[in-house]
């Protein structure tokens, strides 16, 4: 063998060590995507609790039984459709590397984000029968920020990070109660932009 | 040159990428593996076989929903032979540059 050829050996070795262990299907056009979601979501929010008046007194209180019922199902609307979004194009992506979906990577990668996960969600579901309407915005952060650091050890090194910023930004709404709709827009809809196009320019 | 370090059993391409996907995961099953290095099952089969004779590897076999299930994972002396063999291949290449 030749040095080429060792060299290439080698770093074929490493590829194949990478691809075995790091889902990296996730595309990052799809955070790009949800984000803007998470915006236009966040927009119909504020629409609805202060109306279109510009800096006025609010139309409605968020505890009004109407205006919960309809942030939860816009909310929900906006999760759904990141969600799809998400699988949609992280499968394009998987046939255009060769990588199926459904490996053992991504299995441990939903696995780890999943109790995190699970955890918010039944919290968050707790404090809505409670009615401490204050605490579900900094939770679901916070929570969200947990999966995502779990599930990172299993693709980009980015996804830490992101995972990090929407746990502080999560403790920082704990913070300051009553601005929860600002911190979504700064944790759902900027931070995934930014950490969409970071990871769509470095690796796409 | 010294090339005590440099292990036969590895000269085979296959035998080096399955050890190397056992070192970067706790474990790995068939399926997968021949996905990955887009083997054919005989071919895999028999270099599964070489390793674990070799005692490089550990072989644990079960079912699920009634299909056979087989996951494969790294010995000790299975990881300390890729790291050496990897370690000869560098002195290799250090060797060519001189």
């Amino acid at each position: 063998m030749d040095q080429k050829d060792l060299i290439k050996e080698i770093g074929h070795i490493r590829s194949i060590m990478e691809k075995s262990s790091k889902f990296l299907s996730i595309s990052g056009l799809s955070g790009v995507l949800i984000g803007m979601y998470a915006l236009l979501g966040a927009f119909f929010a504020y629409q609805k609790v202060y109306g279109l008046g510009g800096f006025t007194y609010r139309n409605h209180y968020v505890t009004d039984e109407g205006v919960v019922v309809y942030l939860a199902i816009l909310a929900l609307l906006v999760l759904a459709l990141s969600l799809g979004t998400s699988v949609l194009m992280a499968k394009r992506k998987a046939k255009r590397l060769k990588q199926a979906i459904w490996n053992p990577t991504s299995k441990a990668m939903l696995a780890a984000m999943a109790f995190p996960l699970l955890t918010g969600g039944l919290l968050t579901m707790i404090f809505v029968c409670k009615g401490y309407f204050a605490l579900i915005a900094a939770t679901l952060l916070i929570f969200y920020g947990l999966a995502l650091a779990a599930g990172s050890v299993y693709t980009f090194k980015e996804v830490r990070w992101l995972g990090i910023l929407e746990i502080t930004l999560g403790l920082l709404a704990l913070l300051f109660p009553g601005y929860g709709l600002w911190f979504w827009v700064v944790g759902f809809g900027l931070l995934h932009i930014v950490y969409g196009f970071i990871v769509y320019k470095k690796y796409e | 040159m010294d090339l005590s370090l440099y292990n036969k059993v590895f000269e085979n391409r296959l035998r080096l990428q399955i050890m190397g996907v056992l070192l970067a995961n706790e474990d790995y099953d068939f399926s997968s593996l021949k996905e990955l290095l887009e083997a054919t099952d005989g071919n895999l089969a028999s270099n599964l076989k070489t390793l674990e004779k070799e005692g490089y590897i550990t072989v644990e076999k079960s079912f699920v929903d009634r299909k056979p299930h087989t996951r494969y994972r790294k010995t000790t002396k299975g990881q300390k032979a890729f790291a050496d063999h990897l370690t000869a291949l560098e002195n290799l290449i250090k060797q060519q540059y001189k």
